[in-house]
This record gives structure tokens, C-alpha cells and sequence, in this order.
């Protein structure tokens, strides 16, 4: 092991072949908002909060299913759908090639990921946006993944909630996108009609075609803190009505003064906010057993703490 | 430039002027030339059919924009009869870019939604151009639903540049007032019949376009992004619109292939506005047989149809 290994702490540590993650790698991390310079670990720990000021930092889908669901029984869902061309859609360069390029960079074939499993023991199925690919927009893969997400849901009487995070309607696919807004505000509508809850969750950011159907037709809406939502981007707004927009414009605290949301929750209560709310929509109780798997996690990264820091130690000698 | 004329047709305008000239120098000589200016009419037919006959996506989403294009407002009279227009959201306000009301059609009673441009400068900006705000949304929304009760079919007429994008929009809420519409419109339980008369921009064309059946005006538009918008997003430059138009497929024929819209209403030559009587009368046809056909349906197997249909688009 040389020397830099020995350094460097598990959770940074990669094996050969493992899948390389978005994030370029290093040991630290800066803070896009009040750029401080964080140690690496400190902020995976605190789920990609900035532990300075709070910054929620965008995290991929995979990342936001992982510390949002119980560790044990998930299961990814509906992986086999794939982006359609139907229109052979062709500017600069051809959709077909765009597409092959994004799912070189991120690993996944589009912008949705759908995984079924528990929320503190209560089963739940959950679909979390892909930012990083093609900016989460929305085309045909994306409205049909979460359609049948939600008909599984509706099948099963179990919560569904989703992660939004999308520049909105995916412009290559054209009026096939449009309508996966209708697409997707139908299934919603067939959830409430059978009392099937579902939750949606904004996080920065989330405008067009997205925020114009599944991410504000949530029994309960949610966003993270200092989220950026809107049905027009705040470039448009501003040629159009040539002036300034004012200070937290489009901001969660502006969604939520404005009666768009329930709540603004911060990442690292997501989970016991979302098991709370759902208990009671659904009258059960969370289970003892997850709280006591809860528990076992906080030991578990206690332990992994200690182990950090007597492996950085050598560092200081 | 003849301002009433686009750019290609500008020959067609050059005719018109040469026929009207003759027909001035006809009346003051008293020479007879009316066979010339027969010659010359006909010569302008076959000249508007070559032109319109070989439109690219482009020519067409400029017709749909074009100034004399008829607007809801001038359809409505002459396709419905009693007309009693509704207004206000009871929330807000009422949002002039979206007219409603109860009217009959071959005497059946049905609710009109439409979108309105306005024709004058001043009537535009009482009519923000045709570009709704949330409570023009949630008018729609409480005629719908108020369709539904006394079990009257929607027609909605589409034509909007997009819903608005200001700050007032987004305080009130612009995006919900959309999604809420696409999810009720999905199960709203009277038949809905949706035509896109001019220009149908994005989410705020959708708004009031989810039903049983989707027509296009043959000359009509419909896009995801408008195609200034797209070409500005990647060739940084809204010179490329035309090309954007041409990728995106913004016309009826494109968008009847992919299975999104079910019919298209043809224009008379040289576009709707060039005979809006004739227009209007082949619109109110195509909603009274398409209608007859949607009452025949059981209301359940109707609103089954309108949702599989929703589940099946893009595959």
C-alpha cells in the first residue's frame, strides 16, 4: 500500500473497477456557496450538506435513493426502460449520439431512477431525478418510468415519493415530452383518487415541463432548503418583464411564503420527516425494528468516524 | 412589404396589387378587362396553391402566427350559437387571456374554453397577447368542472405563445394551476375535444389540451419549446429557428404520425384567414362528428380510452 492509500480514508478509497462517480475525486471538496474548503468525508457524512453553511449540494439520483431508504430489501425498478428518437431529432449533433454520450458520463440509461423498499419499515417506492443527465429533462424514458412507478404503487397501496430535481420538458423528443406532463398528472390523479399518497420533493432545481405537472401535484410538496423552482426560468422572466427579479426569487422560502409548498425540510430529517408524514397518511406506525436498524446506523458511523480519523492520523506525523 | 402578406408570399401580394390596380383603371375607363383580371386571379390561385403546397415547418408556424389569423373570438361566433361568456376564477380574478362559456353547437349545449390573442393593440394588451396567468388556468379548471356537473362536453380552442412568465405568475402559482388542470382534464367526466386553431405553445397550450380527441388546424402549430427558444438554447442564436422548427416537428402532419394528434382541419388556400367563414364552418363540422362519435361511447369506456391513450404516448 504506498503511502497515499494509507492516507486516504475508506470512504474515499477506490477499488479498481468500481464505478467511477460524477463527482471528480479528492480528499477535498469546495463549497460552491460559501467556498469553504471541506474535508471530503465531513461532507459525505452530513449527505452533501456544506457542515459551514448549510449549502444543500446537488447530489445525483443514485446518492439521494441511497441515504433516503432503508439500507435493506430495495430493489431498482422498471432499470429496462430506455430513451426513445422517435423523431430522429437532429441539430448540431444527432439525439441518438447526445444520449450515448450522457449515458457514457453517468452510468444510466436516462434522467429517472425508480427503486422500491422500505422508508423506517414502511414500504414506500421511490423515483429520483438524474440532473447530470441532460439535465434531468424529461422525455419519453422519464414519463414512463415514473408512470409505472405510480401504477406499481397504485397496484400496491404503497406511498410513493418523488425527488425532482429538472430543467424540465427534454426538447429532442418535442411534443412526445409535452406529453409525458399529461402522462404523468394522470397516474398522479388516479394515486389521489385511491388515497395512494404521494409525496414530492424539490430539489434545486426544477422549472418547466416538471414543475408544470408531477413536481407540484404532491398530496404534500416539499423542498429542500434554498431550492430554486418555477415554471419559467428567471432569464425569461427577465426579458420579458424587463427588470430585476427580486432577492430569493423562486427560492424554497418563496414557494413556501406563497402557499406552493408544505414544507421546507432539510436533507439530513428527510427521511424521519417523510416516515412521519406517511405513518399518518397511511395510519400505521413505524416499525421498531427500523428505528432499531436506525440505531445500528449511528453506531455504525460512529464507528466509521474513528476509523477516519486513525487512518488520517499518519498524515499529521 | 404588404404587412398583410408573409415573406413568401409576397408574390401573391404582387398579384393582388396588379388585380386591384385593374380593377381601379376598370372602373374609371370603362375598358372592359375583366378578362384580364380573371387571367390574373386564376394565375394568383396557382400561385398561392405552389406556395402553400410546399410550406416548410418554419412557413407554417409563421402562419399560425400570422397577424390576420383568426383568433377564438372570431370562431366562436360562428361556430357556436348563444354564447354566454363566463368569467373570473373566484379566487383572483379574471384573466382575459382565456375566454369561457356555455354555447350550443347544432343545438346541444357545450362549454367553450379558448385562448385569445386580441386583434387591436389594445384588446392584446387586455388579453396579455394570449398569454395566460394562473387564474386564466383555474377559470378554465372551474368551467370544466362545472361541464362535468351538468354533463355538457368541452371544446377547448388553443392559441397562446406560452402562459405568462412574470412575477405575479409565479406567486400565484402558474406551474400548479397547469399540472392541476392536465390531472383533472385526464378524468374529467364529460367528453373533451381539444383543437389547436393557431399557435400551441408548451405547458400553456396544454393546459387546455388534455381530452378525448386532439385536432390540429392544417396551417396550426404545436411545440414543447417554441422554436426561437430551442434554437437559442443550442445554436445560441435564434437565426436558426427554421432548423429548430424542422427538428422539433411542429406541424400537424409530424405530430399525426407520432399518434398525438388524431385529426387535421384543413385551411382553406392561402390559410384560415384568407376565408375564416369557411374555416369556421369546416371547425364546427369536424367538433359536431366527432362529438356524435364521443356520445356514443360509454362515459367509462370513454374515459378508460382517454387514459390508456395518455399512458401510451411516446412508446
Amino acid at each position: 500500500m504506498s503511502w497515499i492509500d494509507k492516507i486516504l480514508p475508506s470512504g474515499v478509497r477506490r477499488e479498481e473497477g468500481q464505478r467511477r462517480s460524477n463527482v471528480p475525486e479528492g480528499l477535498w471538496k469546495k463549497c460552491l456557496k460559501c467556498e469553504a474548503v471541506l474535508y471530503r468525508p465531513d461532507v459525505e457524512r452530513n449527505e452533501d450538506v456544506c457542515p459551514k453553511c448549510d449549502h444543500h449540494m446537488r447530489i445525483g439520483a443514485r446518492r439521494r435513493l441511497d441515504i433516503f431508504l432503508d439500507k435493506e430489501g430495495r430493489e431498482e425498478i422498471f432499470s429496462e426502460i430506455e430513451p426513445l428518437d422517435r423523431l430522429k431529432f437532429r441539430d448540431k449533433k444527432r439525439y441518438r449520439d447526445r444520449l450515448s454520450a450522457a449515458q457514457k458520463s453517468t452510468g444510466e440509461k436516462d434522467a429517472l431512477i425508480a427503486m422500491r423498499g422500505t422508508l423506517q419499515g414502511l414500504p414506500v417506492v421511490v423515483v429520483a431525478f438524474e440532473f447530470a443527465f441532460h439535465g434531468g429533462s424529461m422525455g419519453y424514458a422519464v414519463g414512463e418510468k415514473f408512470t409505472r412507478a405510480a401504477q406499481l404503487a397504485l397496484e400496491e397501496g404503497i406511498p410513493m415519493v418523488c425527488f425532482s430535481a429538472s430543467g424540465g420538458a427534454r426538447m429532442q423528443e418535442a411534443l412526445i415530452s409535452l406529453m409525458q406532463m399529461a402522462k404523468t398528472s394522470a397516474v398522479i390523479e388516479r394515486l389521489k383518487l385511491a388515497g395512494v399518497p404521494y409525496v414530492s420533493v424539490m430539489t434545486d432545481p426544477i422549472y418547466g415541463g416538471v414543475s408544470a405537472s408531477l413536481a407540484l401535484l404532491g398530496d404534500i410538496n416539499v423542498a429542500e432548503p434554498d431550492a430554486r423552482a418555477g415554471f419559467a426560468g428567471p432569464n425569461i422572466i427577465e426579458q420579458t418583464i424587463r427588470q430585476k427579479l427580486p432577492k430569493g426569487f423562486q427560492r424554497s422560502e418563496f414557494l413556501l411564503e406563497h402557499g406552493a409548498i408544505d414544507m421546507i425540510v432539510h436533507r439530513n430529517d428527510m427521511r424521519d420527516t417523510l416516515a412521519r408524514l406517511l405513518a399518518k397518511l397511511t395510519n400505521s406506525e413505524l416499525s421498531q425494528k427500523a428505528e432499531a436498524e436506525e440505531d445500528e446506523l449511528e453506531q455504525d458511523e460512529a464507528a466509521l468516524e474513528q476509523e477516519v480519523e486513525a487512518e488520517s492520523k499518519p498524515e499529521d506525523e | 412589404m404588404n404587412p398583410n402578406y408573409l415573406d413568401f408570399e409576397q408574390p401573391i401580394a404582387e398579384l393582388e396589387v396588379k388585380i386591384e390596380e385593374l380593377q381601379l383603371v376598370g372602373s374609371d375607363a370603362e375598358i372592359n378587362i375583366s378578362d384580364e383580371i380573371e387571367k390574373l386571379r386564376e394565375k394568383s390561385t396557382r400561385l398561392t396553391e405552389k406556395i402553400y403546397s410546399n410550406l416548410s415547418a418554419w412557413d407554417i408556424v409563421r402562419v399560425a402566427r400570422h397577424p390576420l389569423r383568426p383568433y377564438s373570438l372570431d370562431y366562436i361566433p360562428r361556430i357556436f350559437t348563444e354564447f354566454d361568456e363566463l368569467h373570473g376564477d373566484r379566487h383572483f380574478g379574471d384573466d382575459r387571456a382565456i375566454v369561457g362559456g356555455v354555447a350550443r353547437i347544432d343545438g346541444r349545449p357545450v362549454m367553450v374554453i379558448g385562448q385569445e390573442k386580441g386583434r387591436a393593440v389594445k384588446d392584446k394588451v387586455l388579453r396579455n397577447f394570449g398569454m395566460p396567468k394562473p387564474e386564466g388556468y383555474r377559470k378554465a379548471l372551474r368551467l370544466m368542472e362545472m361541464a362535468e356537473r351538468f354533463k355538457m362536453p368541452v371544446i377547448t380552442l388553443i392559441d397562446t405563445p406560452g402562459a405568462y412568465p412574470g412575477i405575479d405568475s409565479e406567486e400565484r402559482g402558474i406551474s400548479e394551476s397547469i399540472a392541476q388542470n392536465l390531472a383533472v382534464m385526464s378524468r374529467l367526466a364529460t367528453p373533451i375535444i381539444c383543437i389547436v386553431i393557431g399557435e400551441g405553445s408548451s405547458g400553456g397550450a396544454l393546459g387546455i389540451g388534455v381530452g378525448d380527441h386532439l385536432a390540429m388546424l392544417q396551417y396550426s402549430t404545436y411545440f414543447v419549446i417554441s422554436p426561437e427558444g430551442c434554437a437559442n438554447i443550442i445554436w445560441k442564436s435564434t437565426d436558426y429557428a427554421p432548423d429548430a422548427a424542422q427538428a422539433m416537428g411542429v406541424t400537424s402532419a409530424v405530430l399525426q404520425d407520432l399518434g398525438i394528434v388524431d385529426a387535421t382541419i384543413e385551411e382553406p388556400l392561402g390559410g384560415a384567414h384568407r376565408n375564416v367563414d369557411l374555416m369556421a364552418e369546416r371547425v364546427r363540422e369536424h367538433i359536431i362528428t366527432e362529438l356524435k362519435r364521443l356520445e356514443e361511447m360509454p362515459l367509462e369506456e370513454m374515459l378508460e380510452k382517454r387514459y390508456q391513450r395518455l399512458m401510451s404516448y411516446g412508446s
